[in-house]
């Protein structure tokens, strides 16, 4: 009680100087298939020159076995592996988690704090990238300006493994 | 002397070609190039066919493949199986990093007529006059060195296992091995005897021929550095393939060295 009195003057003070967020939702399309599987998915920030900016979120099966828990398909998150995926060791705290349901799927992040961190004024884009076991594959980008002057809805949308990504940029 | 020259090369090329036409091509396809996970495996088949990737007319002799790891040593080739058509065999990549996965093949052969009765002989530089009777007649002696390849990555590419043996053609990376995409122009050097191979032809061939109507060769040509580009069409598993030939044997009696370097390299979609 004490400590969130004493945080909560703090987090206001600091609140306008830390600024801005990145909201992110991923909508897992419902899907009429005999054999259904959660896809994997990566959602990451990318640079003009397609370097990774920041490793937003890695979603993979986390069943215990001798191959690793999920992680012997992660190159199956193709455009991921090779942008940088294969450089993380997993589990990555904050990062990596289990598979996601159908739905819009809301992520939230904070400039300065992981996994977002510092991201210096710029030209990025948002990947979102979907892999299904005994399904597809897709990617959907989305581009989007560094810092936001003013608050920005962006979005765009996949037409097989991914519905609706919406990108909300909050100066 | 042009007139001399001309038909110097056509000799030569009528040598080459009835073996050229002949020539099937050697091949190795891993079940993945990109693999991750806490124990993870590759299968390769190895196996010497017309069309590409289908085992159709000769295995591949696993004794002869040789598994580098990311570390540059030796790594087993686990649970060789030859059949009629082709090898098959697995590799344990517990190390993270490249592998490369080769077979070469070559040496010395010689025919030879004793007593009017055709030989053949396949030995060492060294063993050539001590195996060879005295009184042989129609020695031939000719020289060859052929490298079949394929390269699998446990996690982030290396290329430890890559240095060139400089002995024959073969291949370094520009662009990674084991990360090829539509869309992206793919650079390697080709080398011989460890230096760079200058205006040697290099086509590649996607697999899958089976399925259409040309074999959709793509030719390019190495610079002064060996260096050469590829621009793959689609996605799908390649054979990159160099051939050569010179007179830098390893026994004056061979006149000519054939030589001769494949790749099989996986090309993923954007």
């Amino acid at each position: 009680m004490r400590r969130l009195l004493f945080s909560m003057p703090a987090l206001l003070l600091a609140a306008p100087a830390v600024a801005a967020d990145l909201n992110v939702t991923v909508q897992i399309p419902q899907l009429d298939v005999a054999e259904y599987h959660r896809p994997y998915t990566a959602v990451w920030v990318e640079r003009e020159d397609h370097t990774v900016a920041a490793q937003l979120a890695v979603w993979y099966a986390q069943k215990e076995s001798k191959e690793g828990a999920g992680t012997k398909w992660l190159p199956e998150l193709r455009q991921w592996w090779r942008r940088g995926g294969r450089d993380l060791q997993m589990p990555v705290d904050g990062v990596s988690g289990a598979t996601r349901p159908a739905g819009d799927q809301k992520l939230n992040f904070h400039e300065g704090k992981a996994p977002l961190g510092q991201l210096p004024p710029g030209k990025y884009e948002l990947v979102v990238e979907a892999a299904r076991e005994v399904g597809g594959r897709e990617v959907v980008r989305v581009p989007f300006t560094w810092p936001a002057s003013a608050p920005q809805q962006l979005a765009a949308k996949g037409s097989s493994e991914l519905g609706a990504v919406k990108l909300d940029l909050a100066p | 002397m042009m007139m001399r020259s001309l038909k110097w090369s056509a000799l030569a090329l009528a040598m080459t070609l009835p073996l050229a036409a002949h020539a099937h091509k050697m091949w190795m396809v891993p079940s993945a190039t990109n693999v991750s996970g806490a124990d993870p495996w590759v299968t390769v088949d190895a196996a010497v066919s017309n069309d590409l990737f289908y085992a159709d007319h000769m295995p591949v002799q696993t004794d002869r493949v040789v598994v580098t790891a990311p570390d540059g040593q030796t790594a087993n080739v686990e649970h060789a199986f030859t059949g009629q058509y082709r090898s098959v065999f697995d590799v344990h990549l517990t190390k993270p990093g490249t592998y490369k996965i080769a077979a070469v093949n070559g040496g010395l052969f010689a025919s030879y007529e004793v007593d009017g009765q055709k030989r053949r002989w396949r030995g060492e530089p060294a063993n050539f006059a001590k195996e060879i009777p005295v009184g042989a007649k129609n020695v031939d002696v000719s020289e060859s060195i052929s490298r079949v390849e394929t390269f699998v990555t446990n996690g982030k590419p290396s290329d430890a296992a890559l240095k060139p043996g400089g002995k024959g053609l073969e291949l370094v990376p520009v662009t990674a091995f084991t990360d090829l995409v539509t869309g992206e122009p793919a650079t390697f050097q080709l080398l011989l005897d460890g230096k760079p191979a200058a205006g040697l032809k290099v086509s590649a061939i996607a697999g899958e021929t089976r399925y259409r109507n040309a074999q959709e060769e793509i030719d390019v040509t190495t610079g002064k550095d060996g260096k050469f580009s590829l621009n793959w069409p689609h996605a799908g598993m390649y054979w990159v393939n160099a051939s050569t030939q010179d007179d830098k044997t390893s026994l004056k009696q061979a006149k000519q060295r054939r030589l001769s370097y494949s790749a099989t390299l996986e090309v993923l979609p954007q």
